[in-house]
């Protein structure tokens, strides 16, 4: 896990937007490969273009550090790299769940905001970070589009049940399982992969699910429960 | 998703016996369900550590589900904008931490999860309970969602006395029910603090609470509840749970 580095005195250069986006994620060996050379090239170049094409594919380690940057030193450079990495995914689940081009934006970039704000609260020894900012993209999805402050358990609740088996601090949850999941979601049926992005991405109930596909509620149900449970048992040697 | 710094000074309770369904998790994960069965799923989360790690793994799913999500570009200026909004804000005002002290922390602990008491703006003493006869009380929860609640979709709190039960009935649509003190026994089993039972028209049930004390649950329901007690018919028209 890298440590967080001593923060610098920075001004923040106004960064090139005519990046070369990457397109796919299903990357062959042979192109990650490739990334990872084009990684490294930058790391030597420090060259801020290619850094952002690159930033659509960075590593958990990669994301990790810049969390820690951000939160240890506001430090806008990590922003930026976190911000070319993640706004397009919110925006693309934002139009997913039925934004239209301007609004989905307009919640990326507030999303985003709620990172920054949010950066302290990030805890590598207990998600992702892929995972604790898609939880801050669904809670940006449930503001706008239900108006609810999603009732949430608060941290220091005196109430709080302590977890059974204390968590391991030191330890970083990776964002392997992303690749881990893809390959995953590749094994399940067709039929099954379907019901998880529409209850992901597309903020349907399971009853809009069944209406929808014009499935009996209870196939739903239990198509979704196969295919969690496929997942889990691909990634049940994960310690999440 | 918790955070585990401040859970030490915590006595461990008995872990519950009944938990939520992954049916609720997985939708509560996802962002789907509802506000009221939310309420109740986060009120028990505070209270059961193994439903709070099974909806990180949920969490961690979705996280990666978004994670492959074929990215799309923002409009060029994005980051500037998103910057400049910070700067406008306070840029060096990071909140040291999400979560603000509560006075209450030095008084006798509360069996309100904050997640409930901020619904109520305070903690028991602050709830207007309202008789519902034969000693059972109730005190709605006014939800933030008024679609979900024009559609039927409640919560609220109820109290039983110590050793008495509720009338005999059933339910037209699905109910939650999370015991936050006491207890209560019915057809089903026991269920005590922390314990969630999942009702759907399937239950007929007779519930009683325990001896000792009165038995306090926080109900999310989206639909009345039937009475189907002999004099049921009678009282469904007058009473509505």
């Amino acid at each position: 896990m890298p440590m967080i580095r001593h923060c610098k005195a920075y001004v923040f250069p106004i960064m090139d937007q005519s990046t070369v986006v990457i397109e796919g994620i299903g990357l062959s060996s042979r192109s990650s490969n490739r990334l990872r050379q084009a990684r490294s090239h930058v790391i030597r170049t420090g060259s801020k273009k290619k850094f952002m094409t690159d930033a659509h594919h960075a590593d958990s380690q990669q994301l990790v550090e810049w969390m820690q940057r951000l939160a240890g030193c506001q430090d806008r450079d990590a922003f930026a790299g976190l911000f070319a990495y993640f706004a397009p995914r919110i925006k693309a689940y934002m139009m997913r769940s039925g934004s239209d081009n301007a609004a989905a934006e307009e919640f990326a970039q507030e999303a985003m905001l709620m990172v920054w704000h949010k950066a302290n609260s990030f805890d590598a020894s207990q998600a992702s970070v892929a995972t604790w900012v898609f939880t801050i993209a669904r809670n940006k999805r449930i503001d706008a589009f239900r108006r609810i402050n999603r009732p949430e358990l608060d941290p220091d609740d005196p109430l709080l049940q302590p977890a059974a088996e204390p968590m391991q601090d030191d330890k970083v949850v990776e964002d392997q399982t992303a690749r881990t999941i893809a390959a995953a979601m590749d094994q399940l049926p067709e039929e099954q992969a379907v019901m998880l992005r529409m209850a992901f991405y597309e903020d349907k109930a399971h009853s809009e699910i069944a209406e929808e596909t014009g499935l009996p509620l209870g196939t739903v149900k239990s198509r979704l429960r196969l295919a969690m449970g496929k997942l889990r048992s691909l990634l049940g040697d994960i310690e999440l | 998703m918790t955070a585990a710094h401040s859970v030490a000074v915590t006595p461990r309770m008995a872990e519950p016996v009944h938990h939520l369904s992954e049916d609720l998790l997985l939708d509560y994960a996802a962002g789907t369900l509802d506000e009221a069965a939310s309420l109740v799923v986060a009120s028990h989360l505070t209270l059961c550590s193994a439903c709070r790690s099974e909806l990180s793994r949920l969490e961690a799913i979705g996280g990666a589900l978004f994670a492959t999500m074929p990215p799309m570009d923002l409009s060029a200026g994005a980051l500037e904008a998103a910057l400049a909004a910070l700067e406008s804000s306070d840029l060096d005002g990071l909140p040291a931490s999400a979560s603000q002290k509560h006075a209450a922390d030095d008084r006798k602990a509360s069996i309100l999860p904050r997640a409930v008491q901020r619904y109520l703006g305070g903690d028991l003493d602050t709830v207007a309970w309202k008789r519902l006869g034969m000693g059972i009380e109730t005190a709605e929860i006014t939800l933030s969602n008024s679609d979900e609640a024009k559609a039927g979709k409640r919560s609220f709190l109820l109290k039983v006395p110590a050793g008495k039960a509720v009338p005999q009935h059933t339910h037209d649509g699905n109910e939650l029910v999370l015991i936050l003190q006491g207890s209560y026994k019915d057809e089903i089993g026991t269920f005590a603090k922390g314990d969630v039972a999942i009702s759907d028209g399937s239950i007929d049930h007779r519930p009683v609470a325990g001896e000792g004390e009165s038995c306090i649950c926080l109900v999310a329901t989206d639909a009345p509840l039937r009475l189907t007690g002999p004099l049921g018919a009678i009282i469904n028209l007058f009473v509505r749970v």
